[in-house]
């Protein structure tokens, strides 16, 4: 297993790419997600405000 | 015929598209799932170890597949770009802004992974090599794409501006290809070419290729997703917005 992670001595550039990649693979669908949410929030608030001007 | 041409335009109104884009987005992330998984099985357990780069050539399997990503995303929003100039549709140029944070990502993994690869092969971090130096260049102009959109408060008038930044920016993409054949600086050659065998094992070849289709069903997945969040953003006043009841959620 520490073999494994030492990468016969390569262990910090192996690891150092394939992490940032995942890092940034999976921070990505997760700040979109973010950004998703909010603008439906307010869509959504924008439709209730108007709803109650009607009233 | 004729009918088929309408069917066609029928989807690039946003109206039409957005259910459309869900369906896409959620079929590409279970792909992208299954072959990023699969290709990272292989790169660290079926790849065999390089013999002059030992377990080093691994960074290869993000690398290759990310700068691919990096310029093909280019080339296909420079594709929507030119597509909103023709036809002045508002879907393509919602396409072209939803793919660039993706494309912009996978130029910085690109010179991430490279930066990372440099470093004991090479021995150095960074070096002003032309495949490095075009590479970086793709980044700035993924960010003056992006900035330049929101810096324009029409959002049509951003289209428009941003797709011909995108355009004049496509000779780059040439640049970066032939880099390592037009100038002899210190990034090594293609070692998969269009025109000539590959000297590559070929467990190596099909594990980059299952890395660059899950890559590219990531790409999709993301950009179909972003450009849903785009669609409401930009028609957030259109009936057809307020009708799909997005209330409490």
């Amino acid at each position: 297993m520490a073999e494994f992670f030492h990468m016969g001595g390569y262990g910090l550039y192996v690891w150092g790419s394939f992490g940032i990649t995942a890092l940034c693979m999976i921070a990505e669908p997760l700040l979109l997600r973010g950004r998703s949410q909010s603008i439906r929030k307010r869509i959504a608030r924008m439709a209730r405000v108007e709803q109650e001007v009607q009233q | 015929m004729s009918s088929r041409l309408i069917n066609w335009f029928k989807f690039s109104s946003p109206a039409t598209f957005y259910p459309l884009a869900r369906k896409i987005s959620v079929a590409s992330a279970v792909i992208a799932v299954v072959l990023i998984a699969v290709g990272l099985y292989m790169s660290f357990f079926v790849a065999p170890t390089d013999y002059k780069q030992g377990e080093g050539y691994r960074i290869i399997f993000v690398h290759v597949p990310a700068s691919w990503m990096s310029m093909f995303i280019y080339l296909v929003m420079a594709a929507w770009a030119a597509m909103g100039l023709v036809f002045n549709t508002r879907l393509s140029a919602m396409m072209a802004q939803a793919l660039a944070p993706t494309g912009a990502m996978f130029a910085f993994i690109s010179l991430w992974t490279g930066s990372f690869w440099g470093k004991p092969m090479w021995g150095t971090w960074w070096v002003w090599d032309a495949r490095i130096t075009s590479e970086l260049i793709l980044l700035f102009l993924y960010l003056g794409y992006m900035a330049l959109r929101a810096a324009i408060d029409d959002p049509r008038r951003g289209d428009r501006a941003s797709a011909i930044l995108l355009l004049v920016g496509v000779v780059n993409i040439p640049i970066i290809y032939y880099s390592v054949q037009w100038w002899n600086t210190l990034h090594q050659g293609s070692t998969i070419k269009m025109n000539a065998e590959t000297t590559m094992d070929e467990t190596m070849l099909i594990t980059m290729l299952i890395m660059t289709l899950g890559f590219w069903a990531y790409s999709i997945a993301v950009a179909m997703a972003r450009v849903r969040t785009v669609i409401l953003e930009r028609e957030r006043t259109a009936s057809w917005v307020r009708e799909l009841g997005l209330a409490g959620s």
